[in-house]
């Protein structure tokens, strides 16, 4: 537990003074991600659904936060809370439907679904269509905390992301979580027991999107901008490698999937399709030879490392 | 309203339409036997059309023999790919299959973009001039597509509804042990039925080249509008995949003359209204 608390306080001092070393728009790129890769983690790692239309919680929430502070002195929370909800009722809409067909089907439900959403930001007024919504403000924080500045503006949003994984960690180690995990491996157990796997999958599924809207209100106020991107299919099939990649049902796996997406993202940013192709190949060599992932191979190998060190031990006192 | 509106609209959601019950037929075809979401199916329609261009500006080759080439040349393609990728996966949780074949969607449709860039390329039509019905002027080649892509559906249903071959196939999906046992290759069938969808792609890719233009993103646009197409009419029925498809592709072209901003989005419309009414798929497999 102590190695556990100085891994996390590591961790802390690292991000604490990252941005005087790194390009803070480039960390906060990464924060926001790891909350949408955790958000994506928490319904496929956990709840074993598939959503390939995480992009329509990210996109819309983005788009009604940039909205929000282009249109009023609204506060910079408030705004960021206004997108959450925004998803978050988006979600208790569409996962009324899509958690109607199990497996398989819950991927291509939610992917026509937010191809739908796509359409409609396409043709909304307030979103300015093909050309985005440019200039979103930074509204002070509270009212008060000036963040203009992209240094300063670093800070709120790694408290914030501190907090949305916090929540994320106390989810999945809660009752429900425990519950979430046992749908996944045997539903019909689940059942047996006299729960209704469907609520708990339903609630999941908003949960998950409230955190991606979280992510995306962020992104709106990091970038000051939203464009159809941010709610495209691309956006949804690229979180789902960020945590594959990471690892599935892992804490920090997305974190660092996401971590490395965006430094990769960057890096080929000037290379036209190269990113893309990138992106492929190595969701294809995660399926095929790493399904535990980043993290999740990691441990895997520690594990069998202690395991003869133990061995040797035993020997030892024998 | 006038008719000549009415019937072209009309015209254009049978001619997609066509697309969407051929394209959405390879899904189900595939699904129904290897339960595995073929994501790849927009890249292997577009790889059709592709190859199609390809043939014609550097071998000269026609659109005819295109059209049997193409989803030759594509089928033996996914049957290693099936081999190779989705055989090892098999045993897998579903959902594995389709992010393989969402990843090998990517890599095609990047690799295509970063060779021939993303504008359309325009491939002549094959069948010149039409004929004047009075109220409209008909394309003999959009004619050729309806009537084509109709007696394919109609060819593939009667192969595996109603012949042994079929009964094998949907027998494997029941119980693979059981038809193993009387000595049937399984696997052998499976790769040939997922080289037979893919290929299926293909043809549609070739037919679609004349009239869509031939451009990477042609098979990523429609593949959206085609799985909400097979959840609409029940996943692996392929009765089902084949009105549904002719019929949501006739509704959108009506849906141009009524209210034209919401002709992209009134599939997904009906999928919705289709979860609320009938969870199960208009009609149910099995």
């Amino acid at each position: 537990m102590n190695k556990k608390l100085l891994i996390a306080a590591l961790a802390l001092v690292a991000a604490l003074i990252a941005p005087v070393y790194v390009y803070p728009v480039l960390l906060m790129t990464i924060l926001c991600f790891a909350i949408f890769a955790s958000s994506f983690n928490l319904l496929l790692g956990y709840a074993g659904l598939l959503s390939f239309g995480h992009a329509m919680f990210f996109g819309t929430s983005a788009y009604i936060t940039g909205w929000l502070l282009k249109s009023s002195p609204i506060s910079l929370e408030l705004a960021l809370l206004g997108g959450m909800l925004v998803s978050t009722v988006m979600a208790a809409l569409v996962g009324l439907l899509a958690i109607r067909r199990a497996g398989i089907q819950f991927a291509m439900i939610t992917l026509a679904f937010s191809q739908f959403v796509y359409f409609v930001l396409l043709q909304a007024h307030f979103t300015g269509g093909e050309n985005g919504m440019q200039g979103i403000p930074r509204n002070a924080l509270f009212g008060l905390i000036d963040v203009k500045d992209s240094f300063h503006f670093y800070y709120v949003v790694l408290g914030v992301s501190a907090l949305a994984l916090f929540l994320f960690y106390r989810i999945v180690n809660s009752p429900f979580g425990e519950i979430l995990r046992a749908i996944k491996d045997k539903e019909p157990r689940v059942e047996s027991l006299g729960m209704k796997p469907e609520q708990f999958k339903y609630l999941a599924f908003i949960l998950s999107a409230s955190l991606a809207g979280l992510a995306g209100a962020l992104k709106a106020t990091v970038f000051q901008f939203a464009t159809l991107t941010d709610a495209s299919w691309p956006i949804s099939g690229e979180v789902i490698l960020m945590t594959l990649l990471g690892g599935l049902g892992t804490l920090s796996g997305p974190m660092f999937g996401a971590a490395i997406v965006v430094i990769l993202n960057d890096e080929l940013a000037g290379l036209g399709e190269w990113a893309l192709i990138a992106q492929g190949v190595i969701l294809l060599v995660v399926i095929v030879f790493f399904r535990r992932g980043f993290v999740g191979e990691i441990a895997a190998l520690m594990a069998k490392w202690k395991k003869p060190a133990a061995k040797s031990e035993v020997q030892a006192t024998a | 309203m006038t008719v000549q509106l009415l019937a072209g609209q009309l015209l254009l959601g049978l001619i997609n339409g066509s697309f969407y019950a051929l394209l959405s037929m390879g899904l189900a075809i595939i699904f129904g036997l290897m339960n595995v979401v073929n994501f790849a199916h927009g890249a292997q329609y577009m790889i059709g059309a592709f190859t199609a261009w390809f043939l014609l500006t550097n071998f000269g080759v026609s659109y005819w023999a295109a059209l049997v080439i193409a989803p030759l040349i594509v089928a033996a393609f996914a049957m290693i790919l099936e081999r190779l990728l989705l055989r090892p996966l098999a045993n897998l949780d579903h959902l594995y299959g389709l992010l393989a074949t969402y990843a090998i969607a990517l890599i095609v449709e990047g690799l295509v973009r970063q060779r021939y860039g993303a504008t359309g390329i325009p491939y002549e039509s094959p069948i010149k001039g039409g004929v004047h019905l009075g109220f409209m002027f008909l394309p003999w080649y959009r004619l050729w597509v309806v009537v084509f892509s109709v007696a394919t559906c109609l060819g593939t249903w009667f192969l595996i509804e109603k012949t042994r071959l079929g009964a094998y196939l949907r027998a494997a999906n029941e119980m693979p042990s059981i038809v193993e046992s009387f000595g049937i290759n399984v696997p052998k069938m499976i790769t040939l039925t997922y080289g037979f969808g893919a290929g299926l792609a293909a043809l549609s890719g070739v037919l679609a080249a004349p009239i869509y233009q031939v451009s990477p993103s042609m098979g990523s646009n429609v593949m959206i509008v085609v799985f909400a197409i097979v959840v609409i009419g029940g996943m692996g029925s392929i009765s089902g995949a084949i009105i549904t498809g002719y019929l949501l592709g006739i509704v959108e072209g009506l849906t141009k003359i009524v209210y034209p901003e919401a002709a992209n989005m009134v599939v997904f419309v009906f999928m919705a209204a289709a979860l609320m009414w009938r969870p199960d798929g208009m009609m149910k497999s099995n």
